[in-house]
């Protein structure tokens, strides 16, 4: 479903990525974790070239993400949950979601509507549809955003650290949809700092430092066994 | 004559008004544009036409131009010298406005597959009109007032109807300060509207705005 191949990413002199290798599965639940500036998000943003690779190829459903070809891939293909949300201010919730299925899937009004309402109700904010974003807490503009990532129908949806932005009290909440959604056909990728989520809905999880991914492995190896040195420093420093 | 001046005036404004609108969303969106040839051309349209004096350039329009044989009319150069110079102005204003916005809105509506220019038009601009809005309302009054050049190339806009009328009876004082009432009563609605626009907005964060240009050039 996504291939990285030999990806490399420089930002200046700044080495970022460091030969990523890595290949997602169709439907599965990939969770990044590792500390900051370790490259995690940089390699979630590559694959919808919001980063574009310095050397290296992104594979997306055997077609190779390139400069002219990735708006007509990234629409087929993938959605994005940011770690700031960014909804569209000047737009009520219904209308986020509705945009892109209307002006871009070509939709017309009244079938974007009905599918933005069923996962609105997905995420459980059917009464927030005329509400504007700025009059929602935070966990309910995660889940507003996540529902606009649904409501596109994209076979991949890549979480860059979705609740690294909430009050401590919210990020249950957004937690609970995406654990939720990990029930569904749909390919998840998700750079986070929670352990706990990764344990119950990780298929695999990658650990990345400095620009490499240092481990992966699936969750029960990582939490209880790790091989790899690095690996349980970083967990003894988040689990405690 | 004052009222013929008058309409004259009025019409010549609104339609530079639309022309400054349109040539000062195209060359602001451009400016913001990666394309480094794209800002540059941005960046000559604005620096020419912001540090040369409008005089200069509607004397060029009506007396070089008809060297090279192109002869506009007087009320052609009106709206094209007045929207064009305005147009640069507007242009840093939209500029602005867009480098206001968030990184975050550009990569949101990247991530669903929105192109450059579907983005600016759908998610980008309209989040802006808040914030030009005044600086905007700012051009268009400067604007107005501006069209008075065209008396100097025999307009027969407001200012030129003054100049006749006070060079013919010698009533200089009335003549320029009938004038001066008439640009002012254009002049000072439009600014308490967009005042008035502006606070209901700050009021009303969540206001829906529609964006379209041509909305606005006509309350003018």
């Amino acid at each position: 479903m996504i291939k990285l191949q030999e990806v490399n990413k420089y930002f200046g002199d700044h080495h970022v990525l460091k030969d990523i290798n890595l290949t997602v599965a169709e439907g599965e639940k990939l969770v990044i974790i590792g500390p900051s500036g370790s490259g995690k998000s940089t390699t979630v943003r590559c694959m919808n070239f919001l980063e574009a690779p310095t050397s290296g190829q992104v594979i997306i459903d055997g077609e190779e993400l390139t400069q002219k070809n990735k708006i007509q891939l990234v629409r087929r293909t993938s959605a994005m949950v940011f770690q700031s949300f960014n909804l569209y201010p000047h737009k009520t919730v219904l209308e986020n979601l509705t945009l892109a299925p209307i002006k871009l899937q070509k939709l017309t009004k009244e079938e974007a509507i009905k599918k933005a309402r069923k996962y609105l109700a997905t995420v459980g904010l059917s009464e927030k549809e005329n509400a504007y974003p700025s009059t929602l807490s935070g966990g309910q503009q995660q889940r507003v955003a996540i529902a606009r990532a649904l409501a596109t129908e994209r076979k991949i949806i890549l979480f860059d650290e979705p609740t690294s932005a909430l009050d401590p009290e919210t990020v249950q909440e957004v937690l609970d949809v995406m654990i939720k959604l990990s029930k569904e056909n749909i390919t998840m990728v998700v750079v986070t700092h929670e352990m706990g989520f990764a344990r119950v809905v990780a298929d695999r999880v990658i650990f990345m430092d400095e620009g490499r991914i240092v481990e992966e492995g699936k969750p029960e190896h990582f939490f209880e066994n790790p091989s790899e040195e690095r690996t349980k420093l970083f967990l003894s420093k988040i689990l405690r | 004559m004052f009222g013929e001046g008058f309409l004259r005036t009025i019409e010549v404004a609104a339609l530079a008004l639309i022309l400054a609108l349109v040539l000062g969303i195209i060359f602001g969106v451009i400016s913001t544009s990666n394309n480094k040839v794209m800002r540059g051309l941005a960046r000559v349209y604005v620096e020419f036409f912001q540090n040369t004096p409008l005089v200069i350039q509607v004397f060029f329009m009506y007396n070089g131009l008809a060297i090279a044989g192109l002869r506009l009319s007087v009320f052609v150069i009106g709206v094209l010298g007045v929207g064009i110079y305005h147009g640069a102005y507007v242009s840093e204003v939209v500029k602005t406005g867009i480098t206001s916005i968030s990184v975050g809105q550009v990569e949101a509506a990247k991530s669903q597959g929105f192109t450059y220019i579907q983005y600016m038009r759908y998610i980008i601009l309209p989040q802006t009109i808040k914030i030009v809005l005044p600086p905007l309302t700012n051009q268009a009054v400067n604007l107005i007032k501006n069209t008075s050049v065209l008396a100097m190339i025999s307009g027969f806009d407001l200012m030129y109807v003054a100049d006749s009328w006070a060079s013919s009876s010698l009533d200089y004082g009335p003549s320029y300060v009938f004038a001066g009432f008439l640009y002012f009563m254009l002049c000072f609605p439009l600014a308490t509207w967009a005042r008035k626009y502006e606070e209901r907005l700050k009021h009303k964060d969540t206001a829906r705005i529609p964006f379209d240009p041509s909305e606005e050039a006509v309350t003018c």
